[in-house]
């Protein structure tokens, strides 16, 4: 037993790693299935969108051909259309809701058809947004994730000038670097960042860190306005004994490593266990599996019920080979030689609903043993709170406290996406950044003001 | 088991199936693979002096993903040699006794060449003749096809003509290309025809290439009219056989219908608005002869349920259904009900009668699912909300009479009863 990459060939590697949900192979299969769609009036799939795609409309506009319209009504809500395509959890979004499934049809394939029209979007750069005359106003954005990128864009196409101060050294945030690579690629992210960035105005200054290459205050004092879009860090930390030995990872530094290197060079253990059952848990879990790891089981202290990953996400998991232990919470991490050997769980029970309204957990008073020599950490990511507070930012246990969706308690700042909501999907972080743009151009230019994005993209009434 | 054959004019055929003259009738291994596949009667393609024909000749409507929902031609009569055509039709007729074959033909335009043309084709074992006085391209310009079929005169003057020389039954196949196909209809039996057919192809352009701006279908940069038919044209072609089937004169005849028949289904419909044997083309251009196989065990199926032994039981049993507007009872009101345990919350009932009829529909906002329910007071009954329903029997039309008793229009008027409700 022990950690170590290049486990397996060029070829598994390769194999292992294609794209988990491929797109229509002709023209003709996205026609056959966008005439599926029934064009429910006041669609539920739209309402369940959180940037509230006019789901209906772009795949009527793909049955009548009319692809630039149908990837102009997708971008119109949802600049990032193409990546949500590919990471939306759609099982409990759009296609959760789709009235096929109260027929107990199979729903539409609505993200597999706004990948086809927002695919040839991006294939063939088509501008589908004019910039308004520059209005002078300058914005600076902290994070070039989903909320930030959202956020500039918005405010480019009202005529404002945007700079947007990134730490990494590509754009995309989570997107880039935070999931499984077999939903999107490299080359994908930073295409996608381009796409968006193609309109103009938009300036991204990489490797620029927030309170060490550039503050709030500068920002302040340089900009008309600032938006915080910085996302959220490494994982909870388990607070258990054992948690600093060689071979326990956090779940966001794994796949971030995962994302910027040869598959062949990421190290993974024979025998993995992974804390968690979110998104990232299962990303984790099921690329450690993916990289050649024989043994991966995921561990999680509640039950199905209450996981936070779809039961989509858990049947990937779960046909990848990964096992399933419910009920059970890390205890302790036992070592060898200061490597890890195995992980001791807490058999736990069921009690009163907690604060979120599930049964919390609690011991049993049983324990059980893996042996294992990974242990990945997956049980929630941690906020910048130092971050937050050093900068004087009114908070809720870390995250950045806003009014009005994107008001901090400081004049001329917003802040939005994950640094604000703790962490979640790619689709609520481009909403709130379309939120923070809409606030940010009321501030500069009044309350009145209205935007482009905020004009209905339909008669719905 | 009911009995699914079809007596026409004495021409026996094992099933009121038969192919409409048309491109599948047009030689012998079309006829042959037709025979084995089950048909039970075909109408070789027209006969007649020689012609040539063009490259493309068809193109079709796709509607919602389907294809060929209407589809047109531009091809001409047959334009094969008339001898080669007369000695398949008797080699078929000897492989295959027991199948209806009638022979289509078109002559030019004077007593003469009708009756070579009809004294040429006696002998080839045909039970019957067809007289094309529909098609709508190409044979018109010379003066034949529906140029015949428009004119009652000329249409009488003609079927007069075949009447002097022909000794097996005689059908007149009708245009569409009319306000009304009654006055030949008429014209028809006047002159002596044991039989009409309808209808015959309908004018039409299919569309345009929004790249090359040259409608369809292409031929060198330029097209031309064609004949429309398939599952589009089904409705124009019942309403009128319908008429046929309720006029004193043009009644007295037995009538073969045609016009997108694609199913035992549409078959039944025709025969029950006067049809005694159908003619299928289209279908069998989009699926191959195959389809004959579900037609003949639907047909089979549906009178067994309905206990009807042999077609002549249901023949023409709609036509009195079909009334005059101003006989229409009144009185009678149907009100939609919205089935909740079958609703799918896709709001189409409500946006299309919100939008464009009665504004009768609540609409409870939801989040995702709104919920729909009728406004009965409102409801005019028009059955739209049914119709764009994506669930079957979710949306019912449940009778609420005004009175119980029947009024109509006219009976409206002399009781001087009150019009304007609103």
């Amino acid at each position: 037993m022990s950690i170590k990459n290049n486990r397996l060939t060029t070829a598994e590697y390769e194999e292992n790693f294609t794209d988990i949900h491929p797109p229509f192979e002709t023209p003709d299969a996205a026609l056959v299935e966008a005439n599926r769609c029934l064009f429910c009036y006041d669609p539920p799939c739209m309402k369940s969108c959180p940037t509230s795609i006019n789901v209906p409309k772009f795949i009527k506009q793909i049955a009548t051909e009319n692809l630039k319209g149908s990837a102009h009504t997708i971008f119109s809500s949802n600049i990032m259309g193409a990546g949500c395509s590919k990471v939306c959890p759609v099982e409990k979004l759009c296609e959760g809701a789709c009235v096929y499934n109260l027929m107990h049809e199979t729903p539409i394939h609505i993200a597999k058809l706004q990948r086809y029209s927002t695919e040839k979007a991006m294939d063939n750069n088509w501008q589908l947004f004019e910039r308004k005359p520059s209005t002078g106003k300058r914005v600076a954005i902290i994070g070039a994730g989903p909320a930030g990128l959202s956020c500039a864009h918005t405010l480019s196409r009202e005529g404002i000038d945007v700079t947007i101060y990134e730490k990494e050294s590509k754009g995309g945030g989570l997107m880039t670097y935070g999931i499984a690579a077999y939903k999107v690629t490299p080359e994908f992210c930073e295409d996608e960042v381009n796409y968006i960035t193609s309109i103009g105005g938009i300036d991204i200054k990489y490797n620029q860190e927030l309170g060490k290459n550039v503050t709030v205050e500068e920002l302040k004092r340089n900009y008309d306005a600032v938006y915080l879009a910085f996302g959220v860090g490494l994982a909870r930390q388990l607070d258990i004994a054992g948690e600093h030995l060689e071979g326990v990872e956090d779940a966001i530094k794994f796949i971030y490593e995962l994302r910027n290197n040869d598959y062949s060079k990421i190290a993974v253990g024979d025998k993995v266990a992974v804390i968690g059952m979110g998104m990232t848990a299962i990303d984790a879990a099921t690329q450690a599996k993916r990289l050649g790891a024989s043994d991966v089981t995921l561990v999680y202290r509640r039950t199905q019920d209450e996981m936070p990953c779809t039961e989509h996400e858990l049947n990937i998991a779960k046909l990848d080979g990964c096992k399933i232990i419910w009920l059970a919470a890390p205890k302790e991490i036992k070592g060898d030689n200061g490597k890890v050997s195995q992980l001791v769980c807490d058999v736990m029970k069921l009690g009163d609903p907690d604060e979120s309204g599930r049964r919390s957990p609690v011991v049993s008073g049983e324990t059980f043993t893996l042996e294992v020599d990974m242990v990945i950490k997956a049980a929630g990511q941690m906020p910048f709170e130092t971050l937050v507070k050093n900068n004087s930012f009114e908070n809720n246990k870390g995250k950045v406290a806003v009014t009005d969706k994107a008001l901090t308690n400081q004049e001329g700042v917003f802040a939005g996406g994950d640094c604000v909501n703790g962490g979640r999907e790619v689709v609520d972080a481009v909403q709130a950044g379309k939120d923070g743009a809409a606030a940010i151009v009321k501030y500069l230019f009044g309350q009145d003001y209205i935007l482009d994005c905020e004009l209905k993209p339909t008669f719905n009434n | 088991m009911a009995d699914i054959s079809t007596d026409f004019l004495g021409i026996k055929s094992p099933n009121p199936f038969w192919l409409a003259s048309a491109p599948p009738t047009d030689k012998f291994i079309n006829v042959v693979r037709a025979f084995e596949a089950g048909w039970g009667g075909v109408v070789w393609k027209t006969l007649g002096s020689q012609v040539k024909n063009v490259s493309s000749r068809y193109s079709s409507v796709n509607y919602g993903g389907k294809r060929m929902m209407g589809f047109n031609n531009i091809e001409l009569i047959s334009d094969r040699p008339l001898d080669i055509n007369l000695k398949e039709i008797l080699e078929v007729v000897k492989m295959f006794p027991d199948r209806a074959m009638i022979v289509s033909l078109m002559a030019d335009n004077d007593r003469k060449s009708w009756h070579d043309l009809i004294m040429k084709c006696e002998d080839a074992g045909a039970m019957g003749f067809e007289l094309n006085f529909g098609c709508p391209h190409g044979m018109t310009e010379r003066g034949m096809g529906a140029a015949v079929g428009q004119d009652p005169e000329i249409a009488k003057m003609v079927v007069e003509w075949v009447m002097e020389k022909a000794t097996i039954p005689v059908i007149t196949k009708l245009t569409p290309n009319v306000h009304s196909v009654v006055p030949t209809a008429r014209a028809a039996v006047e002159g002596g025809t044991n039989a009409l057919s309808l209808i015959n192809t309908i004018q039409s352009v299919t569309g345009v290439d929004l790249d090359t701006l040259v409608p369809n279908p292409y031929v060198a940069g330029k097209s031309v009219f064609g004949g429309y038919c398939g599952p589009a044209v089904k409705p124009i072609a019942l309403k009128m056989l319908t008429t046929v089937a309720q006029d004193p004169v043009a009644s007295r005849v037995p009538v073969s219908g045609i016009g997108g028949v694609s199913t035992w289904k549409d078959a039944v419909e025709f025969m029950l608005l006067g049809a005694t044997s159908v003619q299928v083309c289209t279908a069998a251009m989009t699926h191959g002869f195959r389809i004959v196989e579900d037609m003949c065990e639907g047909l089979n199926n549906w009178m067994d349920e309905k206990g009807y032994e042999k077609t002549t039981d249901f023949i023409g049993k709609s036509v009195e259904k079909i009334t005059h507007w101003e006989d229409l009872d009144i009185n009678f009101h149907h009100i939609a009900k919205i089935n909740q345990d079958k609703c799918i919350h896709c709001g189409l009932c409500y946006i299309a009668c919100e939008d464009t009829s009665h504004q009768s529909i609540n609409v409870e906002r939801g989040n995702p699912y709104n919920n729909y329910t009728i406004k009965e007071e409102e409801c005019v009954g028009c059955n739209l909300c049914k119709l764009v329903c994506p669930v079957d029997e979710c949306i019912t039309m449940e009778e609420h009479r005004v009175a119980p008793e029947y009024v109509n229009w006219k009976d409206w008027q002399a009781q001087g009863l009150p019009l304007n409700d609103h």
